[in-house]
């Protein structure tokens, strides 16, 4: 098995409060991981760990093959291990243009440029309407981000994450507060861009995590209390424990999985 | 089609694209025009007003605007900038008297003396945000203004005095104040253009996504301290041009340029003209630099009035004068 991501005893303690304790994480290259878990299970802490927005109290992470655990986080991004965040990361007062904009500038130089008009930048505007175009934004291009609707915005970020042609993606909650129809949607992108790459997302849906993940770390407390793919693990009894009451969904598929 | 988009948030703007090719500097029409407006001023001025009071606006316009480079457009409020602008003053007061290069040579050691300093504050400085980054760059500045009190070339309490404005290029004479006032015009013209241009560059670009979300920034693999620094440098490089400007015009450098009330003033000029807004620094500069020469004769109530104005600006006209009047005209100016 071809590892990308590996953590190994991933541990960050705040104040006495252990919010990530012992986590040993294995990513398959080229696949969709899930990561799920009640609220408070130290999901998004340990998103935070992997990009290295936190560093962690104890162990180690290796991402293709090099550790980065003591690396900061554009270093990280650098590499290919791009995260979008829980609360929507758009530039809201860019256009929608603009947001992926930034990102292939990064990529592709110019960045520092001073001198330049910003009109040099559009030599990127092909492909970013390319982007755009792929995830059926490219009739808003012109808006600023700060003004679409929230399914959109995500739509935006992940545009601007494939901007980089990132080797891992990282994405914390893609459909957070969607609607239904918004939802449909993200699924079948992240099932798209997820060709050729290895995706890790941290998601409360079941029904999308059961439709997408081909591999699921539940975790409970900052532990990880199980893994395997959907049908294993919501068999599990502790995991059936774990979300006994906070979450009916699982206890639903698992009455008819 | 961006008309279209404020449209949305119910805060028409009318954002049309600018004239005669200063969109290359990001002006929109009324900016354009505003622009227009500003060097026509710069151009009749010295026949209506005594031409060294106009050169000394012109400096302090140059420094608000370097100033308002770093907090309107990366959002690093910078408490020490006297030390940029005093120490323009004090190398190229020094370079033209002592080394007796010409004025254009001085000036240029003047900003890149200042360029340097700022490089190594900035490195310092751009590891705090908010207040600390202040307290730093204003702790920093008092060590600039110690160094200077100490350091045997700069005078101590006199200063440098009577540093000769000498012959631009070794061939025009610049003791005539008609003469020099062209040469401080296209400086302050060439610096305001220059700053207008780094907002609306590709870097400007990244700057303002740093500035609207810096974690995504990061994760967008920007490493965003750099791109802070390089902004600190060029604002501080502009403020020591100005310095150095200053200096060769009324011929002295004096401790009153690199001390932390000067950094005060140049917060106090953005703040009144509008902060972030492209002219508001120049308006600003205008308004206190016109005031106090008109209030000479009121001693330290000059100081008082100042005050009064501050705490009114900031209770009542929050966005400065240009924000205030964009608002009313519906532009950006």
């Amino acid at each position: 098995m071809d590892t990308i991501l590996a953590t190994e005893d991933l541990t960050k303690e705040f104040l006495g409060f252990t919010a990530v304790s012992g986590v040993s994480l294995n990513v398959r290259r080229g696949s969709i991981h899930g990561l799920i878990g009640p609220n408070g299970a130290g999901k998004t802490t340990c998103f935070n760990l992997l990009t290295k927005f936190l560093q962690p109290t104890r162990g180690s992470i290796r991402f293709d093959g090099r550790d980065i655990t003591g690396m900061k986080p554009a270093e990280v991004a650098r590499l290919g291990l791009v995260r979008s965040f829980q609360i929507s990361a758009v530039f809201p007062h860019l256009t929608v243009l603009e947001n992926v904009r930034v990102a292939l500038q990064r990529a592709r130089g110019r960045s520092f440029d001073f001198w330049r008009s910003d009109k040099v930048l559009g030599q990127y505007d092909a492909r970013a309407r390319a982007l755009l175009e792929d995830v059926g934004l490219h009739t808003h291009a012109h808006l600023l981000a700060g003004e679409l609707p929230y399914g959109r915005k995500r739509a935006l970020e992940i545009a601007t994450t494939l901007a980089l042609d990132p080797v891992m993606m990282l994405l914390d909650e893609p459909t957070a507060g969607m609607t239904h129809e918004d939802v449909d949607r993200i699924v079948a992108l992240v099932r798209r861009v997820a060709q050729g790459r290895t995706v890790l997302m941290v998601e409360h849906n079941l029904r999308v995590v059961e439709g997408l993940c081909d591999t699921i770390t539940v975790l409970t407390r900052g532990r990880v209390l199980a893994e395997g793919d959907y049908a294993g693990v919501s068999r599990n009894p502790e995991v059936v424990a774990a979300y006994l009451g906070t979450d009916p969904a699982i206890s639903g598929a698992q009455a008819h999985g | 089609m961006a008309v279209q988009a404020s449209a949305l948030v119910g805060a028409p703007v009318n954002d049309a694209p600018g004239l005669l090719g200063l969109s290359g500097f990001g002006f929109n029409r009324a900016q354009s025009i505003t622009f227009l407006v500003m060097l026509l001023l710069v151009v009749a001025g010295p026949f209506f007003l005594y031409p060294v009071l106009l050169m000394k606006l012109l400096c302090f316009a140059l420094f608000a605007c370097a100033f308002n480079l770093l907090i309107g457009y990366v959002g690093l409020l910078s408490f020490g900038h006297a030390m940029f602008f005093g120490t323009g003053g004090y190398l190229a007061a020094h370079a033209a008297k002592v080394w007796g290069l010409t004025p254009e040579l001085a000036i240029l050691v003047g900003t890149a003396f200042g360029a340097a300093l700022g490089a190594v504050a900035g490195w310092i400085a751009i590891r705090r945000q908010g207040i600390y980054f202040a307290m730093i760059t204003l702790a920093l500045a008092q060590m600039v203004y110690f160094f200077y009190l100490q350091a045997p070339f700069t005078g101590g309490e006199d200063g440098i005095q009577r540093v000769p404005r000498g012959a631009l290029f070794g061939l025009i004479d610049l003791r005539a104040d008609m003469a020099l006032y062209w040469v401080v015009a296209v400086i302050f013209l060439a610096g305001f253009l220059f700053i207008s241009r780094v907002v609306h560059s590709p870097f400007g670009q990244v700057l303002k996504a740093i500035r609207e979300n810096e974690p995504r920034a990061i994760s967008l693999g920007y490493r965003v301290d750099d791109y802070k620094l390089l902004a600190f440098t060029l604002s501080a490089a502009l403020a020591a041009l100005a310095g150095s400007a200053k200096a060769i015009v009324f011929g002295i450098a004096t401790l009153t340029d690199v001390y932390w009330t000067m950094s005060g003033e140049v917060v106090l000029m953005t703040l009144l003209g509008g902060l972030g807004t492209v002219f508001g620094p120049v308006a600003g500069a205008a308004v206190i630099v016109l005031m106090q020469n008109q209030l000479a004769e009121l001693g330290a109530w000059v100081t008082v009035i100042q005050g009064i104005i501050f705490v009114v600006c900031v209770l009542l006209f929050r966005a400065g004068i240009m924000g205030e009047l964009g608002r009313l005209l519906k532009v950006r100016l």
